[in-house]
């Protein structure tokens, strides 16, 4: 592993240099919620001012760079008696993006083995992944965080370089050639002995601030063994399935297919739109039978996949812990407490 | 009624005869219609317009399809959206007033109509009754939610009965699509929103210019109206509040008006 550290006004002038011939994108600032904190969005950014790299936690994931909200699949060119498709990944050029946390990075490499895996590879997905550098960054944990218990609080692999702030310099750790070739355009030096200190009291002050933790200890079994429980029923009532958990969840990727015709009759479109397994139709089949018409059944399944299902096929779950899911729902409902009432023995 | 000539993918595609009518309503989701120019021309060769009275003069009582805006407030109105209904293969509801009462529904939460009547028009002659969406007066076929309408909505629904596809609303709530919009959600700022029980449909329109939801799309398939009641009032929105909003534009009143009469149970 190859380390290097980069005085902070260095990191400018290689944002500077990057921004000038890139496509930036990086967490900035959005304004302030009823309680005066800070909101932040990953967002195109041209100037280093407007990066917000001490940023809590985005509202919204990075997926959105990786799996668009709406996507056009294909575009069909009407003709008389046929057509023409064409069929487009919407990545025109390579994209930088300028410090994303460990638990975002970490939810790009589990999506990766679903939609870079050999069954059903997604090239939408994948060539925007590939033509993305990824520069990450240490994060203060937040209350909500508790991407430790999900084995995501530390990237790697899935990043070019990660920095993490010791003070008057970043520490870097480099993943990849992209990354090392950037580096070669500022000022780096060799990391001394005080710099492995400064960086392992940032890593320890870091590991300090976790508060919140989810038990996965025999979680798969024992959500085997409450598929009946009463808990579902009372989380259920309070869901309003509205399918903001799975939106701003990193790793949720199930998405619905619509097909549009234009009013010229010329041009047909198959769009793409994310989907969330607490939407009251996202098991309604053809003919209308619905196999999940009860809140309860749909919020039941989405920790059946992310905590049951994803982790038998990978041996990891499908949640990173990054919390976004409880913070944004207006019911209340937060993976560490809903896991917390499975596991309930009383 | 086949469109000259025209097809699509090959097979002939239909070019219905439609009639634009307005009963009690501000006339706004008929003027959507007419406002967009770039795509009048492609819509009117769609379908034939027989009918429009804010578009066009002359009129017929031959049509397929009768998009009707507004809501019944009066027996002459009655007769005539009955006389609509007998012509039209297929009835339309166009907009909130069509499809719930919409904003004129708000006087029936008065329950003295002489009252309002005395204090609105003063003593001149106006017949005026409790209003009613269409669907109380007469089968409707199709709703179009919205106050008003979104054009690209009637546009797509045009299309897809031109060539005979499936017309098919979102289920789920406005926050889906106001997170995809990746708005600041309202409550992050101390504001109320029914987005979280509104059918989606608009883009999030309001949550876009950051004004909660007003619910003009009416109830999302299942809305749970216990838990957003509940979470308005966890974040000190009064029971009051909530209803301002529940009975803006009528598509709530099966919940709104449970919720006053639990009220009024509560403190006679
Ligand atoms: S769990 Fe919360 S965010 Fe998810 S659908 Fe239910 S109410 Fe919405
Ligand atoms: S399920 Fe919730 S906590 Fe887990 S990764 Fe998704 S948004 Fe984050
Ligand atoms: S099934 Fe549900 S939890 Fe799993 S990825 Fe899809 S939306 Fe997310
Ligand atoms: S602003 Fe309204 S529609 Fe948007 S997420 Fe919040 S509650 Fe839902
Ligand atoms: S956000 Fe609500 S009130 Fe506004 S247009 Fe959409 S449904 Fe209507």
């Amino acid at each position: 592993m190859l380390f290097k550290v980069i005085a902070k006004e260095e990191l400018k002038r290689l944002f500077e240099l990057l921004a000038s011939s890139h496509t930036v994108v990086g967490p900035v600032k959005t304004g302030r919620d009823r309680t005066g904190l800070p909101l932040y969005a990953f967002d195109e950014v041209e100037r280093f001012e407007d990066l917000s790299l001490d940023y809590a936690m985005t509202k919204i994931p990075a997926k959105r760079f990786f799996l668009p909200y709406r996507e056009d699949m294909a575009v069909f060119e009407m003709r008389k008696d046929d057509w023409n498709k064409k069929v487009d990944y919407n990545m025109d050029r390579p994209r930088i993006f300028f410090g994303m946390h460990p638990c975002d990075i970490n939810a790009l490499n589990r999506l990766d083995k679903v939609l870079m895996g050999e069954t059903y590879p997604m090239p939408y997905y994948i060539a925007k992944r590939q033509n993305t550098v990824i520069i990450g960054i240490d994060c203060t944990p937040r209350p909500y965080c508790f991407c430790r218990s999900m084995a995501a609080d530390t990237a790697l692999h899935g990043f070019d370089m990660f920095l993490t702030d010791i003070g008057e310099r970043y520490f870097a750790e480099i993943l990849s050639d992209t990354a090392f070739n950037f580096l070669r355009l500022i000022k780096t030096a060799e990391p001394a002995g005080e710099d492995h200190v400064l960086y392992k009291k940032a890593a320890a002050a870091r590991n300090e601030r976790f508060v919140t933790q989810v038990d996965t200890t025999d979680l798969m079994k024992i959500l085997d063994m409450e598929f009946q429980s009463d808990v579902w029923k009372q989380w259920g009532d309070k869901c309003l399935s509205c399918g903001t958990c799975s939106n701003v969840c990193p790793t949720c990727y199930c998405y619905s297919v619509e097909a549009t015709v234009d009013l010229k009759l010329t041009t047909a479109r198959k769009t793409k739109m994310l989907y969330s397994c607490n939407l009251i139709d996202f098991a309604e089949v053809a003919g209308a039978h619905n196999f999940r018409p009860e809140r309860h059944i749909r919020l039941k399944y989405r920790y059946y996949h992310k905590h049951r299902g994803f982790v038998e096929a990978y041996e990891e779950s499908l949640c990173v812990g990054c919390g976004r899911c409880g913070e944004s729902c207006l019911a209340g409902i937060t993976v560490p407490e809903v896991i917390a009432s499975v596991r309930s023995t009383l | 009624m086949l469109n000259s000539g025209r097809t699509y993918l090959g097979v002939p595609v239909s070019r219905p005869k439609v009639g634009f009518f307005d009963f009690s309503s501000c006339e706004g989701c008929q003027l959507q219609m007419v406002n967009n120019e770039s795509t009048l021309l492609d819509f009117l060769a769609l379908v034939q317009i027989v009918n429009f009275r804010e578009a066009m003069t002359g009129e017929s009582d031959d049509y397929d399809i009768a998009f009707v805006e507004g809501s019944i407030t009066r027996p002459d109105e009655v007769d005539r959206l009955q006389a609509i209904r007998s012509r039209a293969k297929v009835l339309v509801a166009l907009g909130s007033c069509a499809c719930f009462g919409g904003v004129n529904q708000l006087k029936n939460r008065f329950r003295d109509l002489p009252w309002v009547k005395e204090t609105v028009y003063g003593g001149a002659a106006v017949e005026t009754d409790v209003v009613r969406p269409l669907h109380d007066v007469v089968t409707v076929d199709l709703m179009i939610y919205g106050c008003p309408v979104r054009k690209e909505e009637v546009e797509k629904v045009v299309t897809n009965i031109a060539i005979g596809k499936e017309i098919a609303y979102p289920k789920y709530p406005v926050c889906m699509e106001c997170k995809a919009n990746e708005n600041i959600c309202l409550f992050d700022l101390g504001e109320a929103c029914l987005g979280p029980v509104t059918r989606a449909g608009c883009g999030a329109w309001c949550p876009g210019s950051r004004a909660g939801c007003w619910g003009c799309r009416g109830p999302a398939d299942d809305p749970n109206m216990e838990q957003m009641k509940r979470l308005m009032q966890e974040r000190g929105i009064s029971e009051e509040m909530i209803l301002d909003r529940l009975e803006c534009f009528g598509g709530f009143c099966e919940f709104s008006d449970a919720l006053r009469a639990e009220m009024s149970k509560e403190n006679p």
